[in-house]
């Protein structure tokens, strides 16, 4: 049974098997993104706004903060699963996500699914964290806790 | 940065205490793109058993991040933000961070020499400035910049 708190619908533990699916979750970055999340998590890193220094560092161009993407990745989980389930998580930054000028940017796809199904009410979920062709994060896993 | 090929582990003071306050947890929230209202609207919260509005997950990096950083430029000095390359982060919680917590932040930087490269491991504890625990916090960065041999 599907739990409705607050007028959103959560997934129950008994609603949930081993491969059922997330909700795609779908993010364009722009510049102005970054220099957002820069202000908001302190992290004011100059290759995450400047493309001098980026490409100075070897980049093609500005990355996204790799604690964006993984951000942008657990918006996936909460909303599937609500904020307060999430007991544990954890990912690998495998590539960058490069933010070009313009109001195209780039765009994160997050999919998943879960992967087991833990100790009553938790289960673990795999993510997939892509930005066009490029896996940007691996080994992206949560422990997270349903409704009964 | 000097960093020698393999260098035991070092624990920072704890930081002072941070207080979470619900604008600093909305602005993250728009920040990665979550519009759940458990992270803004205090009723919202209620309905899941919370005493007040929920951080996205990865909100505890705003902490974490000053901490690890102070624990390696005690450890090592300085250290130029450009030779690191941030390559695992995980994150343990007790339960989740919500407005009102005063959070003390303490951080153990350990390194060592893996295949030529310098590895740095970062354990960041989490907890209410009466002890109870809220998060753990493990990144691994990678370090390219000069090595005292």
């Amino acid at each position: 049974m599907t739990a409705v708190v607050g007028g959103t619908v959560r997934p129950s533990f008994g609603d949930v098997e081993v491969g059922t699916p997330l909700p795609e979750h779908v993010q364009v970055v722009v510049r102005q993104d970054l220099v957002r999340y820069a202000a908001a998590s302190g992290d004011l890193n100059t290759i995450h706004w400047d493309e001098a220094t980026a490409r100075a560092a070897g980049l093609p161009d500005v990355i996204a903060h790799g604690m964006y993407t993984m951000g942008v990745a657990g918006a996936a989980l909460t909303a599937w699963a609500g904020a307060g389930a999430v007991r544990g998580y954890r990912t690998r930054f495998a590539r960058p996500v490069v933010v070009p000028r313009g109001d195209e940017g780039a765009t994160i796809v997050v999919t998943g699914r879960v992967a087991a199904k833990l100790d009553a009410p938790a289960v673990r979920v795999d993510l997939e964290v892509r930005c066009g062709a490029d896996k940007v994060l691996t080994r992206t896993s949560a422990i997270v806790e349903l409704g009964p | 940065m000097r960093v020698g090929p393999t260098f035991a582990s070092r624990l920072a003071p704890p930081s002072d205490p941070y207080e979470v306050g619900r604008e600093a947890i909305r602005a993250f929230a728009v920040a990665v793109g979550d519009d759940d209202p458990i992270h803004r609207d205090p009723e919202a919260a209620r309905a899941y058993g919370h005493p007040d509005v929920v951080a996205p997950p990865t909100f505890v990096v705003s902490l974490t991040m000053r901490s690890e950083a102070q624990a390696a430029a005690d450890a090592f000095g300085d250290i130029d933000m450009a030779d690191i390359l941030h390559r695992d982060q995980a994150f343990a919680y007790s339960r989740p961070v919500r407005a009102g917590d005063r959070l003390v932040v303490t951080s153990e930087v350990s390194a060592r020499e893996i295949d030529g490269r310098q590895i740095l491991t970062l354990e960041t504890d989490v907890s209410t400035t009466d002890g109870e625990h809220v998060c753990t916090a493990n990144s691994v960065m990678v370090y390219s910049g000069p090595v005292a041999r």
